[in-house]
């Protein structure tokens, strides 16, 4: 029942609401998740290629904003190798012009937890606005 | 436009991938992720999307106009370095909605060592092709 650094290790409970955790981003670490993917679509690099396909700016890869989820998901679960389901919509953008760093704020509800399974609930929102939608993820908890 | 014959088809891979630490440790980095004896849950995208690519591609799938809408994670066994593991992929679904093709393909990673050729991960992407 200690509170290691915001996250309770007890086990999670119906309802339970994870502290949200903020990640950030930016063009460079745009480029560094494309090289570790492979994923070098111009869209998440290039602006003027994305403007010319009729998006507001450079995007973030999905992938990417679900990578971010997972990692947080894995902190929640002790480590991510717990985690035994992860599932998103991308319904909207995460934009990222050059020169700023972009604000993901991640967090969690405990939506259901059956024997040592605990199923999540995960809210991801960009200056406002939900990015993911239907985010969920199950992991296994070990006390 | 998809050929409708495509639809609940399997294409399994001929190579192997073979997972290595520094695939491990890039994409952890990647994302933050501090536990590097596993894959990151995610990791499989870097596998599943690049093969079903190359499996489906006489499906008459426009993938110059595909957009990720979905995606989902069924984790068996996390990844680790050293698995070796084919890709067999799955057209599950396919629809038009206003000119859209809406897309469902399902691929897993089974492992290519021990006797059971046993299943590690399946993920399922819905892919968008813009009109």
């Amino acid at each position: 029942m200690v509170n290691v650094g915001g996250a309770s290790m007890s086990t999670p409970v119906i309802g339970h609401q994870y502290p949200a955790k903020r990640y950030s981003l930016n063009r460079a670490s745009l480029v560094t998740y494309a090289n570790a993917s492979g994923d070098q679509n111009p869209i998440h690099q290039n602006e003027d290629f994305a403007k010319s396909v009729g998006l507001p700016n450079v995007i973030a890869h999905g992938m990417y904003t679900m990578g971010l989820a997972a990692t947080y998901v894995g902190e929640l679960a002790g480590n991510s190798g717990q985690i035994r389901e992860l599932a998103a919509k991308f319904v909207k953008p995460v934009v990222v012009p050059a020169d700023v760093d972009v604000e993901l704020e991640i967090s969690a509800a405990v939506t259901s937890v059956l024997d040592s399974v605990v199923s999540i609930e995960i809210t991801v929102m960009c200056e406002g606005v939900k990015v993911l939608a239907g985010a969920k993820a199950s992991f296994t908890f070990e006390n | 436009m998809l050929n409708p014959d495509h639809v609940g088809r399997t294409f399994t891979g001929s190579r192997a991938t073979t997972i290595t630490q520094e695939d491990i440790d890039s994409f952890a980095a990647a994302i933050g992720e501090r536990n590097t004896k596993v894959a990151p849950p995610t990791f499989s995208i870097k596998i599943t999307l690049a093969q079903s690519q190359e499996l489906l591609q006489g499906s008459g799938l426009d993938w110059s106009r595909v957009v990720h809408g979905e995606q989902k994670f069924s984790i068996i066994r996390p990844l680790i370095a050293g698995d070796s593991v084919i890709c067999s992929s799955t057209i599950e679904s396919h629809r038009v909605v206003a000119g859209n093709e809406i897309v469902s393909v399902r691929s897993d990673l089974h492992s290519t060592q021990g006797d059971g050729r046993e299943l590690l991960v399946s993920t399922w992407s819905t892919l968008v092709v813009r009109a």
